[in-house]
This record gives structure tokens, sequence and C-alpha cells, in this order.
């Protein structure tokens, strides 16, 4: 192999809950601190402890940051999956396993070099008690790789000592066990492989940080009091990122109460309840949730939408249908959450790319669906929710204030002759509302029952008619108020390349390596729901769009169809619905089939 | 929820209450269920509890469910924002109102199929985090709007008004909610008054989640003789097709009794039950005897009535998540938001 300098991916099989993500971690966080651009992409099972979980950490220093599935150096440490993670290893790639035992000489390929490195034995004897042993045994490899890679030593003592400064013991073990692994690999290998790493300036105006964790900052930074929500993968980790950031950032230094209030519901159907009723009361609230809990909240939604109250959902999305793979990654959700409910619903939805828009679209959430009273979806997924992505530093801008929409204070109703809750004032569709325990004149009935402009129930068709016509148009109205398309034209492109959401890394890097195979296409990528002229646009500008996404049936090909009067003809759709996250092969070969055969 | 709009008027000679509002004031829309239906005198009991309590109307939040009983937040407290959500689902909404603005006098109307049924999930688990809300359970026993099928409250052995039997056992909202650990329990009847608006005004001061389960005959669907073969006969075969929706008014049901004494009450139905109510020398705050004294009085074919249960050191859900006792929901925008300064400093962890 030539020497392939910051640019390779490698793979890491183990056991799950034996501790291998922190060495993981550590890994990732030691190449980003050299500068370097990288991935990385956790495939865990759902299960606590014992089943195998891998973890591919791609380098490159173009940036690019899609799955790839071609892995260069396999560390197979769970003989349950050596056959698969054999298999997996590119031509002329190396794979380092746990030569404490025996490998099972039918696994062996002679295009693979195999650098076996005794983890138990130096573990069993360098550190006392079952615990100990398999937890720096996972240190041990993450200092194999720091020799087979050249990772920076000093910057893996560095991160050691911020980790474990409060814990001396722990901090002693780890130094341990990362130099058993690196001087075992440095004296009985060539150091490092073609493989390896060197120091870049790339990575200085950038985190590593997961999606959840920022849309749970977003939460904090948009002003969310009130947070709902039942415990789903993948979106767990969102509520406990808010819990934590608003026990730092909104505990009162002096009385040490608390200036939010978090509530784990029986299920999602309280979640949405508890958000819709916090919402009427004025709080901006959300919760996250997951595929099955959109499908429970069904019913509130609808509530929401014509009675028109304010409501955050994250869906973090995963494989469906039903309980599916609940630790893979799938956009499945698309059409589900853009019609939650029964009757004639509609909903707002945002599409974050990856941890930046996925803090920038909670905030932005936040402020559609109090101006348009009406819920609001950020449909994020696993691979964004739980992956830590390198992004550019995440930006605040202190003259931001809230737009907490047409809501009439105690002032404006004491001057007004008489409140009506659901009259076109403006004419932009959007009635102004009140909110309870402010003024005796603002009181009216909330109710998910048919109504008419003036609040009053109704029964007549004429007036029924009217309410849900204007909730119509002004939920279309949100389309210029939605997140605009990504788009990105080259000189010369005949076909479009559309996708959605965490597809975006895939297609990008498809983009550059097809306009190197002489194919130049548009690209798009939609961020919000209703879509915009734009989007139209520019679906009609190519009589080819290849829509690219991840579920089975091209649900956003089929809501651009249902939605912007595209012909069909001109909508053709690339799938890839496997649960892993998307990779620019994929894409590209697509493409190529497509082309061809249209040729 | 239909009703129809009542014109406000007002009498110069009407009493005022301590806000200079009189009993008028606190009324809603014209009621819209049967005559002589029971949840119509829980309504004036509402009306009067809270004049009484000199509550302005604008601070007060009614939400309810769906069913007859939550239609009633309609007629009374006109000023008062409502909300009447989905079957089943107001405690969580309720609980999401208490989170947002903890200043609110907050009441949820219920009924049995809402809350024992549907509903029955929410309500448990509204009462275990002792939302801030008086949650008042107007039961009847039957599912009125769907014309009379059994609710989880029907006693077993009780017939509908088709004649089907009931061979389940009743849910028992009381005996529930003091096992789950309910801070405030209390079982009345609609037509006690005199018993009902004391009850629904110690439920609306008591700070936690107040539950009042209020017996309140259904005039048209329990408007059968219980077992009687021939009634349920006759019904069939000459009634059928114009019973469900022809209503004969009838007079509202009313009882009073002493405490520590018994009353049968003959309801619409001609069935009977016989009201117990709790003795002054009776431990409202032991909650083990609540339910043996609930359970001794059932064996009899008594239903115990009053204030049953009540916790004298309740916390409520918004102080046990030691939030500041000032709603949430208007709170400064910078105390809520860190700012660029304090994003930047929080991102060196992500390095």
């Amino acid at each position: 192999m030539s020497s392939r300098a910051n640019d390779f991916a490698f793979k890491i099989a183990t056991a799950n809950g034996t501790g291998s993500a922190s060495a993981n971690g550590l890994i990732m966080q030691a190449i980003f601190r050299m500068g370097i651009p990288v991935t990385g992409k956790n495939l865990f099972p759902s299960n606590i402890q014992g089943l195998p979980t891998w973890y591919e950490i791609r380098v490159s220093k173009d940036g690019y940051n899609a799955r790839t599935p071609n892995f260069d150096l396999m560390v197979a440490l769970n003989p349950a999956t050596y056959a698969k993670d054999v298999e997996e290893v590119q031509s002329g790639g190396y794979l380092m396993y746990d030569s404490s035992w025996p490998f099972d000489e039918r696994l062996r390929r002679s295009d693979v070099t195999y650098i076996g490195v005794p983890f138990a034995e130096m573990c069993n004897a360098s550190f006392r008690g079952v615990r100990e042993r398999i937890l720096m045994k996972n240190i041990a490899y993450a200092g194999a790789l720091a020799a087979l890679l050249d990772i920076d030593t000093e910057v893996v003592v560095q991160l050691t000592l911020e980790k474990y400064s409060k814990k001396p013991a722990l901090l002693d073990s780890n130094r341990k066990a990362i130099a058993l692994g690196f001087d075992y690999v440095k004296a009985n290998y060539d150091c490092p492989l073609p493989i390896r790493l060197e120091k870049m300036d790339e990575t200085k105006d950038c985190i590593l940080i997961d999606g959840n964790t920022a849309a749970g900052l977003g939460c904090l930074y948009a002003g969310a009091t009130v947070g709902a929500w039942y415990p789903i993968t993948p979106s767990t980790s969102l509520m406990e990122a808010f819990t934590n950031f608003a026990k730092k950032y909104r505990t009162d230094p002096i009385t040490k109460k608390k200036h939010y209030a978090i509530i784990q519901a029986e299920d999602e159907l309280s979640a949405i309840g508890m958000v819709i009723g916090a919402s009427w009361a004025g709080a901006r609230a959300f919760t996250p949730t997951s595929g099955p809990g959109i499908s429970l909240m069904g019913e509130f939604l609808g509530l929401a939408y014509y009675a028109e109250i304010p409501a955050v959902l994250f869906d973090v999305q995963r494989t469906g249908p039903s309980t599916g793979m609940p630790t893979r990654t799938q956009q499945g959700d698309i059409m589900s959450c853009a019609y939650a409910s029964h009757g004639d619903t509609k909903h707002i939805c945002v599409y974050p790319a990856d941890p930046k828009e996925a803090f920038e679209m909670a905030v932005a959430a936040f402020d559609l669906a109090e101006k348009f009273q009406t819920p609001v979806f950020v449909l994020s997924d696993l691979d964004i929710g739980m992956n830590d992505w390198m992004i550019p530093k995440l930006n605040w801008d202190d003259s931001y204030k809230p737009n907490r929409g047409k809501v009439l204070n105690a002032e404006d109703l004491e001057k007004a002759e008489k409140f009506y809750r659901y009259y076109d004032v403006d004419g932009d569709g959007i009635p102004y509302r009140t909110l309870p325990g402010v003024h005796p004149k603002g009181a009216y009935f909330t109710r998910g029952s048919g109504h008419n402009k003036f609040g009053g129930y109704t029964e007549d068709g004429d007036e029924y008619q009217e309410v849900l016509d204007r909730i119509g148009r002004k939920v279309a109205g949100a389309a210029k108020s939605v997140p605009s398309p990504v788009v990105m034209k080259r000189p010369g492109a005949s076909v479009g390349i559309v996708t959605i959401g965490g597809c975006h890394g895939a297609c990008v890097e498809a983009l550059d390596l097809l306009a190197a195979d002489g194919i130049q296409a548009d690209f798009m990528r939609v961020r919000g729901f209703p879509f915009s002229e734009e989007v139209t646009e520019f679906l009609n500008q190519h009589e080819t769009n290849f829509i690219v996404e991840q579920n089975r049936d091209g649900q956003l090909r089929n809501l651009l169809l249902l939605e912007t009067g595209v012909p069909g003809s001109k909508l053709d759709s690339i799938r890839y619905y496997s649960g892993y996250p998307l990779s620019a092969h994929h894409v590209i070969s697509a493409v190529k089939n497509k082309l061809r055969m249209a040729a | 929820m239909s009703y129809i709009l009542k014109p406000k008027v007002h009498h110069p000679s009407l009493q005022k209450n301590a806000v200079g509002l009189t009993r008028r004031d606190y009324e809603g829309a014209i009621s819209t269920l049967c005559a002589g239906c029971g949840h119509d005198s829980i309504t004036a009991a509402f009306i009067q509890a809270f004049w009484e309590l000199d509550i302005e109307p604008y601070k007060v939040a009614k939400l309810s469910g769906i069913g007859c009983s939550s239609k009633t937040p309609a007629y009374f407290l006109r000023e008062a924002h409502g909300f009447n959500s989905v079957h089943g689902r107001m405690p969580s909404v309720a609980t999401g109102a208490a989170a947002a603005n903890r200043e609110l006098v907050m009441v949820g109307v219920s009924g049995d199929g809402d809350s024992l049924s549907i509903g029955l999930g929410q309500l448990c688990h509204a009462i275990r985090r002792n939302v801030n809300l008086l949650y008042v359970l107007e039961n009847n026993g039957v599912y009125g709007l769907t014309k009379g099928q059994f609710s989880a409250s029907a006693d077993p052995g009780s017939t509908s008004k088709k004649g089907d039997i009931n061979s389940m056992e009743a849910i028992d909202g009381v005996l529930m909610a003091l096992t789950l650990g309910a801070t405030f329990v209390a079982r009345s009847f609609s037509g006690d008054k005199a018993q009902l608006v004391p009850l629904i005004k110690a439920g609306l001061s008591h700070k936690g989640f107040a539950f009042i389960d209020v017996i309140s005959p259904c005039v048209t669907f329990n408007d059968h003789e219980g077992s009687t073969k021939s009634y349920a006969y006759t019904r069939e075969h000459q009634l059928e097709v114009i019973q469900a929706d022809f209503t004969m008014p009838q007079e509202e049901i009313t009882t009073e009794y002493a405490p520590n004494t018994t009353k049968r009450v003959q309801l619409h139905d001609g069935s009977v039950v016989t009201l117990s109510k709790v003795g002054e020398d009776y431990d409202p705050t032991d909650r083990d005897r609540a339910y043996s004294h609930i359970r001794e009085l059932h064996a009899k074919g008594e239903t115990a009535t009053g204030l049953l249960y009540i916790s004298p050191d309740s916390v409520d859900m918004m102080d046990q998540n030691e939030a500041v006792p000032e709603a949430l929901y208007n709170q400064p925008f910078d105390i809520l938001c860190p700012g660029s300064a304090e994003l930047d400093k929080l991102q060196q962890r992500f390095r």
C-alpha cells in the first residue's frame, strides 16, 4: 500500500458494555486535536451489554464526512464477529486482533496484513480485577493505534489528563494501558503504517459534537422553559443534554430554584399533551421523540393544528416500521410528520443536516411554532443525533429576540373592544391569541371540535370551512419562513441531485467524484416544509432530478410530487435504507446506472 | 361542546363578593345537557364555590377531555380560559399548563369514561406527580354521548338501558387515587350541594392534586330499572326507535343529610344509592383508615362520601421540580438565554 496520510478509514469491532466507547472517543478526539478532519460513526446494538458493536472512524483531509464502507484497518477485538470483520477489510489493508488466543486460520486472507497484539495477556498481567482488566484492554488498543497511525502521543497524554485529572488512580491506569499497547506495537511491527496521520490545521474553528446535544443546546438558547418527554432511542440524549445545560445555566444562583421544568411523561401521548398545555399557557415547550412516538402523538397533533397551539417536536428518526431497528438510522418519517393526524392536516417541518443545523433549527422551530401557532417538527436522525460530527463552532447573535407571535397582553386586551380567537385580523391567516390568567377579555374556549372564526362551537358547514381554509392558507404561508434550500450549481450541469437532512455529506462527496468522471450535477438540499418556490423552480430547471433519501418508498420524492406540482417524470429516485448512514458510493453508482440506462 | 350564549344581566341588588363580583359573573353559557342532568348541579356548585372563594374568573384555567362531563367547563366562568382537549388526555394538558404558569387556578372536569377507561393512565400519573389541579370526576357509570354503553365505573350486576348485564368489576376512582398516593381524595353526590360546594372549595385550596369523585346520575341512559326483565323487554320491542333522542324533563335529584348518618337516595333509574357521610370524629389524614373505611361501607352496600383523605404535607409537582415560585412562561429572555460569550466558553468542552 502506498502512503496515504490523512485519507483513510478504520473500524473498531468490540462488544458493547465493555467500555470501548471512551477509548473510541479518545482516538477520535486525538485526531481532531491534531487538526485533521475526522468523523465517527457508532454502529451499536439495541442492547446493554455483550452484543457486537462497531465504531468507524474516517479521516479525510478534504473534509468529507460521510460514512465510507471501505476500511483500511480493522481493529477486530470481538471473536463473535471476526468472519464479518475480516471480510470488510479492503484488499491491501490491515487487521489488528488480540493475539492472546490463536486466530482462526480459516479466516486468514492473503491480501490482508495481520497485526497480533496480546491485549488480554498484557492487561491481565498489569491490572487487577475483572472490571479494570476489561476496561484497560480498550485503552491499550487506543495506545496500539497511536503507534500504528502515528497519533501524537502528547495529544493523547493531554486528553487523558483532562479527562481524569480528578481521578488520579484512573489516570495512572490509563497511562499504563496506553503504554502497553503503544510499546508492544512499536517493538513488534513497522510503525507507522502507510495509512497514517500528519498534523494539519483544519479543525481550530470547529467542534466535535452530536446533534442531540446541539439541539438540546438550541432549546436552551431559544428560551424553552418546559420540556416533556418519554425516553426513546435515539432521542434520549437530547433531553439529557437540555437537562444538563439547564441545570447549569438556568438555576438561580441565590435561591437555587430552576427557571425551567422537565417532566418525564408516562408515554408519548402524555408528553405531547404536556407540550400543548404548556404552549397554550404561553411557554416555549418541546418534546424529543422518534418515529413510534410520532405515531402515538397523532391525535394530539391534530388538536394542536386545528386549535392552533404551538408545539416543537424533535423526531430523531430511526428505522421503522414498528419497532424496526431502534439503533439504526433512517429518514422514514418524512411523510408521517408532514401530514400527522387524521383529517386535513399539514405541518411545518425543518430538516437539519448536521449538529450545527440541529442547533440553529431548534431555535428557528420555536420561532416558527409561535409565529404560526402550530406544531413544528425538527426531523433529525440517529446518525445526526447520536454520532459525533466535526462542525464549525456554533455562533449566537446576542441581538436575537424570540418571535413570540401574535399574543395579546393585558394592556392590548384592556384597550380592545372585543377579542375573537380565530379572526383573521391581518389577512395573513394568522389570528391573535391570548394566554390564560392575563385578562378577563382574553377568555376563549380552546377546542378540537368544530369552531367558527369567533372561537365558538359550530356544526355549520360554512363556518367550519372558513376556519379550516384559513388554517390551510396560514400553513402554506410558512413556506416563505422555513429555512431556504441549500443550492449549489455547477456549470454545464444537466441533472439535479436533490436530498434532505443527513444525506448531505454523501451527496456533496458524490458530486465531486461524479464531476471527476465528467458528470456534472446541480445540487439542492431541502431544509423546510411546506416547500418554497425556490424548491419548485430548481426541480423544474432539470429534466431529471435524482431524489436521494434514506427510506424504501421515496418519501421525499412523493412529498415533492404531491406538493410542488412538478411532473413525476422529472423526479427520479435513489433510496438507501439499510439503517447505516449513506455513503457517497451508493449515490455515485445509482446515478451512473440510471444515466447509463437512460442513454 | 355545544352551548347557547346566556345574556349577562345584572340585578343591582345581587350580592357581591370580596372582589366585587356577583354569582352571575361566575356563570357561563346555558347548558345543552339533558334537563335534570347531575352534571348541571355540579356546574352550579362550581359557580358557588368560585364565588365564595373570591377568585377572579380570569385567573382560572378550566380543562376537560371529551364526553358529557367535559362539555361543562363552558357552563361556568365565562371569563376564564377553557380547554376542551382530547378524550382522556386532559391530565397531560393540565400538567403542561401547570408547568408553564403555576399561578393559574386550575380545574379539570372529566367523566368516568374519560378518566377510568381511555384516560386511566393519564389520571394515574397526574396523581403521582401531584399536579396542582382540582380534578372533578363526574361519575355516572355510563357513556352518554354514544348512547348508553357501560363505563369502567359501572357496578357488576348493573344493567344497561339495552338490558345488558355488566359482568366486570368496577374501577373505583377513590380507592385507586388513595393507592396511588393522592394527596386529596373526596367523594360526593351531584345533588348534595351542601357537601359538594365546601369540597370544591377545599380542593381548589389544596396545593396539589385534589381528586373529587362526584356521583352524577344520567337521566337519559340510567333511566331504567337495573335488572327488570319486563322493562328491557318493553323497551326493545316498543321504544327502541324513538327512545334515544327523547328525554323527559325531570327534576334534579337532591338530598341533604346530617354528618354520621346514612341516606338512601333514589336515582332516576329507580336504583338506590346509600350515602354515608363521614363523621366529625373521622381523621382524614390517615390513608389506611380511609381505605378501610370505604371498603367497610362498600361491603354493607353503602358509599362513603365527604373528604376522605388529605395529606397535610403535600408537595406539588412544581415544588418537587424545585421550580422558581413565579410562572415560567413569561420569564425575561435574558434569564433564559446564556448569550454568545457563554456559548464560546462552553464549546471548549467539545474540542
